[in-house]
């Protein structure tokens, strides 16, 4: 931690001769007796670009989602309806979105299960240098580019790609075939099916898994594991009775990211996957192509209040403690 | 057991979870190398694995490729001024938030996440609704103002932690010393908080450069680099090419990444986290 750090004093003007000190004086002195304004003037800019400009689209878009296409001229009609609602509510758009929160489920299990070990690792084995640079491993990915990422799972999955070399070349060829041979989640090659997708969704969002468990984890006291363990309880019975419960709230936090991620994203399942459309998908063909914005807006509520049902949820699992 | 208690206060992992330690960094980090790899390929028509054989021409080519010169130069554009904007709006907010305690102050740290807590589709799909209400039209400022909406939140985070450490009574003592508000903030917040505003930047820096997600809905027809590689990876027509820009993104949002890093090591990295 770098200590608080003062620049030099002698560089300080003299408070007074100097004139534009003197102005500069006056102003804060006037400001000082008017706390209220001042806190008015820091927080008007951002307050007028995020509630103004942003929450104002928010809601422009909430209010679109009222408005329905003219079935005959394929115009938006500018009047209150609840025909766009209604027509949200189909059995084609609810596979959308079965479809859509089953992947993000997955995609959440599969990211706390892989990324535990090394959150645990990190928290309660490794040495200060070690984790520095294990931490530096998540951050990195974290942080670069997501399109990238995406591009490099295109390569890895391609049917001529790694993977179908791999497999050749350990005779696992069967094996893999006979993945894609699944009925639902299988494809023609990994590049379009389920698994491909999972796989991706799996590596983008991993690291938004890690951090919050290993906060949680590194929160556990030494003494607490060393107390179960002076009370007889074995390293396995330690990990399952104290420090897994102790982690649920990290890995609430966790799934979080992953499930609200998934449920947003529409680049990659447009990339790797099949055809049968995702939320973010969805919305986007509806205000593009298809020009039917009020669906769009209609659509684009569903994983907000997704969301919010899981965060009342996460909510009462502790995992804002987590965060 | 009784070994285990002799070692140093730090317990000795078990095989199995260096195994599963390793696996996911693993994980994390090979799918980057093979791109690398695939930038040296001779081979453009297909991704086949291994390569049949290495060269350098790629990156000549792509050296001369005007379209992505003219990409890259519109992200850069937009990610510095989309940073600039981040950086004074969320020191405003993380300054009024930290300084006092006001009605409407949750409120304000809640406004602030929004734009990344809701899916990147539905602040995309809203900033171009109030566009195309507003009349208008898409343009180089409509790609910043959303990139700008959702880079405060890194700024904020970073210097919000860092002001909760900064105690509050060295501004009285410098007060007490006889400067005004100007030069408090001057010689003293403003050293204190410039490290944590670096990581910022640096972090806005690498969140607009390479945001593709809002972009597709606030762009029009202009083409940032993000958006020249969406459209390469759903119609691959230059792989190679592609592979090669590739690698120099990942270059490009390493150095924002590792200077955040370096500014904020041993403290508040973390709170920059959540794209």
């Amino acid at each position: 931690m770098t200590g608080p750090s003062v620049s030099s004093p002698e560089t300080l003007p003299t408070p007074s001769g100097d004139a534009a000190a003197g102005i500069g004086r006056r102003i804060s002195r006037w400001f000082y007796g008017r706390p209220g304004i001042f806190l008015l003037l820091l927080l008007l800019p951002p307050l007028l670009w995020l509630g103004i400009v942003y929450v104002g689209s928010l809601f422009a878009l909430l209010l679109n989602s009222f408005f329905a296409i003219d079935p005959f001229t394929g115009m938006v009609k500018y009047e209150l309806t609840l025909a766009t609602w209604k027509q949200l509510f189909t059995l084609a758009n609810f596979d959308i979105i079965m479809r859509t929160v089953t992947m993000a489920a997955c995609v959440t299990v599969g990211a706390a299960i892989i990324g535990f070990p090394l959150a645990h690792y990190m928290a309660r084995y490794a040495g200060p240098r070690i984790k520095g640079l294990l931490y530096l491993a998540v951050m990195l990915p974290l942080w670069s580019s997501y399109l990238v990422r995406l591009y490099a799972w295109k390569l890895i999955l391609a049917k001529e790609g790694i993977i179908s070399w791999i497999a050749a070349h350990t005779g696992l060829s069967w094996l893999l075939d006979a993945l894609l041979a699944l009925p639902v989640i299988g494809g023609p090659s990994l590049s379009v099916s389920y698994i491909g997708m999972f796989l991706v969704f799996l590596y983008i969002w991993l690291p938004f898994m890690i951090l919050p468990i290993e906060a949680a984890l590194e929160r556990v006291p030494r003494t607490v594991t060393d107390a179960s363990a002076d009370l007889g309880a074995r390293p396995g019975m330690t990990f399952r009775k104290v420090i897994l419960p102790l982690a649920f709230p990290g890995v609430v936090a966790g799934s979080i990211f992953t499930f609200s991620l998934t449920l947003g994203d529409y680049i990659i399942p447009g990339v790797v996957g099949s055809s049968r459309l995702f939320i973010g998908q969805a919305v986007y063909l509806h205000q593009g192509t298809a020009g039917n914005l009020p669906l769009a807006a209609a659509f684009s509520t569903v994983p907000i209040v997704i969301m919010a049902a899981y965060l009342m949820i996460a909510k009462r699992l502790g995992a804002f403690n987590a965060l | 057991m009784r070994s285990r208690r002799q070692a140093s206060a730090r317990p000795r992992a078990s095989l199995l979870l260096k195994l599963g330690t390793i696996f996911c960094v693993l994980f994390l980090h090979v799918p980057m190398a093979f791109i690398i790899l695939y930038a040296f390929t001779t081979e453009d028509k297909s991704y086949v694995f291994p390569p049949p054989g290495l060269t350098l021409k790629w990156f000549a080519v792509a050296w001369g490729r005007q379209d992505v010169w003219d990409a890259l130069t519109l992200s850069v554009q937009v990610a510095l001024t989309a940073t600039v904007m981040a950086l004074i709006l969320g020191t405003l907010a993380a300054a009024a938030v930290s300084r006092a305690r006001f009605f409407g102050r949750e409120a304000v740290s809640l406004l602030v996440i929004l734009p990344i807590a809701l899916p990147g589709v539905v602040t995309g799909i809203a900033l171009r609704s109030a566009f195309g209400l507003a009349d208008i039209p898409f343009s180089f400022w409509t790609i910043v103002v959303g990139h700008a909406t959702f880079c405060v939140v890194v700024v904020y985070n970073n210097a919000v932690a860092r002001l909760r450490r900064t105690s509050g009574s060295l501004i009285e003592v410098s007060m007490d010393l006889g400067a005004n508000g100007f030069q408090t903030f001057r010689y003293v917040v403003l050293p204190n908080l410039a490290t944590a505003l670096l990581a910022g930047g640096m972090l806005a820096f690498a969140l607009s450069f390479d945001e593709v997600i809002v972009t597709t809905f606030t762009a029009g027809q202009q083409t940032t680099l993000p958006i020249w590689m969406l459209s390469e990876l759903v119609r691959p027509r230059q792989r190679p090419v592609t592979n090669v820009v590739a690698v120099f993104v990942i270059a490009v949002t390493f150095i924002p990444i590792l200077t955040a890093y370096w500014a904020t090591r041993s403290s508040a990295f973390a709170e920059g986290g959540g794209k």
